[in-house]
């Protein structure tokens, strides 16, 4: 296990943080807030494998033309991945989509029930 | 709900325009600088959610309403699938029929531009809406007891 | 060592543990406002990857989820105590959550060396790769092959060809590469999206609306 590796770990640790939120918590926001940590898990394990290390002593180069045509080569021998971006830029959005819908049902609930917790609406006959 | 404080009212009054402008030129702005029509829709949402929030649900039921959301957001995706269609004067769906122009300039990259504009409209009004309905809902609610906060 | 790397890992550090925080907090607001500070942290670390277009979407969209959340929380207090599920024991969960993620993560990074599933080197992706450069030939025309070497991933391909303008291959003419794979290499995938958009706002008006079925208050079962 090579240093080079722990970035992804780290990742799937926070995927299993999200996940576990969602299977063993019991309040709905808790179960929002676990969606949200996987979705940015996700997210970030896409970008992470699209990464190219910059030459040495310089910043990371976006995959976007700054000084005009010329140097479109010097770009594409440098610049980090562009597919996992353009991905995970439209599961960002959708993540948000969702999340508002998930929330709309929270709300419903907690207008039905008086609580955000699954297992008392399971005991008051639903 | 009626509204924030003044002090929200007036900073908003001076802040939303440029919130606006700032989503726009994002949206305008895609392909070349980073940004594009995801960003600034969202950008665009949540200016108008800043004003819906500091200005009340009176404000929102006669200027900003849910048909205006609706029909802005059916207005974008049709946009964005019309350029999809016009790539049949290329050849097959979602052709990039235009000429691409010089790059780094605001007219280049062909259908690009405008797919952005459908994209940022459709993104900024569909989020605006759900936001829409979540605040107008927890009003409905809040008033009474929660038992009778569904209207007829 | 890598400066990046170090703040990469610093980042994604403070991040694990303000999930930790946001999930296992008793108090509803205080589990919003972490969940906030691990969707700022993931913009952050966006920046760093050098991907400003994901940060920018990601800031605002942590924006408006953290508005929508905690006016969903702070009117609605909830006092339970038992925050796990009794019917579920933690520890199993746990146990089978690591298992899970101790075999996918295997599988990702000790597979064979040249299998096609297989993460990488974090900073050493599949495009700095070399193929022979037939491949970009469209189906039928070999004749029109560019000669030498090119990049063995398809966002290689995209950043060499972005801005050619030939017969065989046509670029985008965007200085925004991740602009041109979203809305000409890959518009099907932004149809998608739209749709997906669409459909979740339709959700939401659908759950959210106030005209419904009427209900007599006090005579009918709450079903």
């Amino acid at each position: 296990m090579t240093l080079q590796m722990v970035p992804y770990m780290l990742t799937f640790l926070l995927l299993v943080a999200g996940l576990y939120a969602i299977v063993a918590k019991r309040n709905l926001v808790k179960v929002i807030v676990g969606i949200l940590i996987l979705d940015y898990a996700a997210n970030l394990l896409l970008v992470l494998t699209g990464y190219r290390t910059p030459p040495a002593g310089q910043a990371p180069v976006a995959p976007i033309l700054t000084g005009g045509a010329a140097q479109a080569q010097e770009l594409a021998a440098t610049a980090v991945d562009p597919i996992p971006q353009a991905l995970v830029l439209t599961s960002i959005v959708i993540g948000l989509s969702v999340a508002a819908l998930v929330v709309a049902l929270a709300v419903r609930l907690y207008e039905k029930y008086g609580t955000f917790d699954t297992e008392l609406m399971r005991n008051l006959k639903g | 709900m009626q509204g924030m404080s003044l002090i929200v009212k007036n900073i908003t009054r001076v802040v939303a325009g440029f919130i606006i402008l700032f989503g726009a030129y994002i949206v305008l702005y895609g392909h070349v600088t980073p940004g594009g029509g995801f960003a600034g829709g969202v950008i665009l949402a949540g200016g108008l959610a800043l004003v819906v929030l500091a200005f009340g649900e009176e404000f929102a039921r006669n200027v900003l309403t849910h048909d205006v959301a609706r029909l802005a957001d059916s207005m974008g995706a049709l946009l964005f699938l019309l350029v999809a269609v016009l790539g049949f004067m290329g050849g097959v769906f979602f052709t990039n029929f235009l000429p691409l122009g010089d790059v780094g300039a605001l007219l280049s990259a062909g259908t690009i531009p405008i797919a952005n504009l459908g994209i940022g409209i459709k993104v900024g009004a569909g989020l605006f809406g759900v936001f829409l309905a979540l605040a107008a809902f927890r009003r409905a609610t809040s008033g009474g007891s929660a038992a009778h906060g569904r209207l007829p | 060592m890598d400066p990046i790397l170090i703040l990469l890992l610093a980042m994604l550090g403070f991040m694990l543990i303000g999930s930790l925080i946001a999930i296992e907090t008793r108090d509803l607001l205080s589990s919003v406002i972490c969940v906030g500070a691990v969707g700022f942290g993931t913009s952050l670390v966006f920046l760093l990857l050098g991907a400003p277009d994901l940060a920018i979407t990601q800031v605002v969209v942590e924006i408006l989820v953290l508005v929508v959340l905690v006016r969903v929380v702070i009117t609605r207090r909830d006092e339970t105590h038992a925050t796990s599920r009794s019917t579920l024991p933690v520890g199993v969960v746990l146990l089978a959550l690591g298992v899970m993620a101790a075999v996918v993560f295997g599988a990702l990074a000790g597979g064979p060396e040249e299998g096609a599933l297989r993460l990488r080197p974090f900073g050493d992706p599949l495009m700095s790769a070399e193929v022979p450069a037939a491949q970009l030939a469209p189906a039928g025309r070999p004749d029109l092959a560019p000669a030498g070497t090119c990049s063995a991933s398809v966002g290689g391909a995209f950043l060499e060809q972005g801005l050619a303008q030939s017969e065989a291959s046509r670029g985008t003419g965007a200085a925004n590469y991740v602009m041109g794979v979203l809305l000409d290499y890959r518009a099907y995938d932004t149809l998608g999206e739209a749709t997906v958009i669409f459909v979740a706002v339709i959700g939401a008006y659908a759950v959210l609306r106030k005209v419904g079925r009427s209900r007599h208050a006090g005579n009918e079962s709450d079903r």
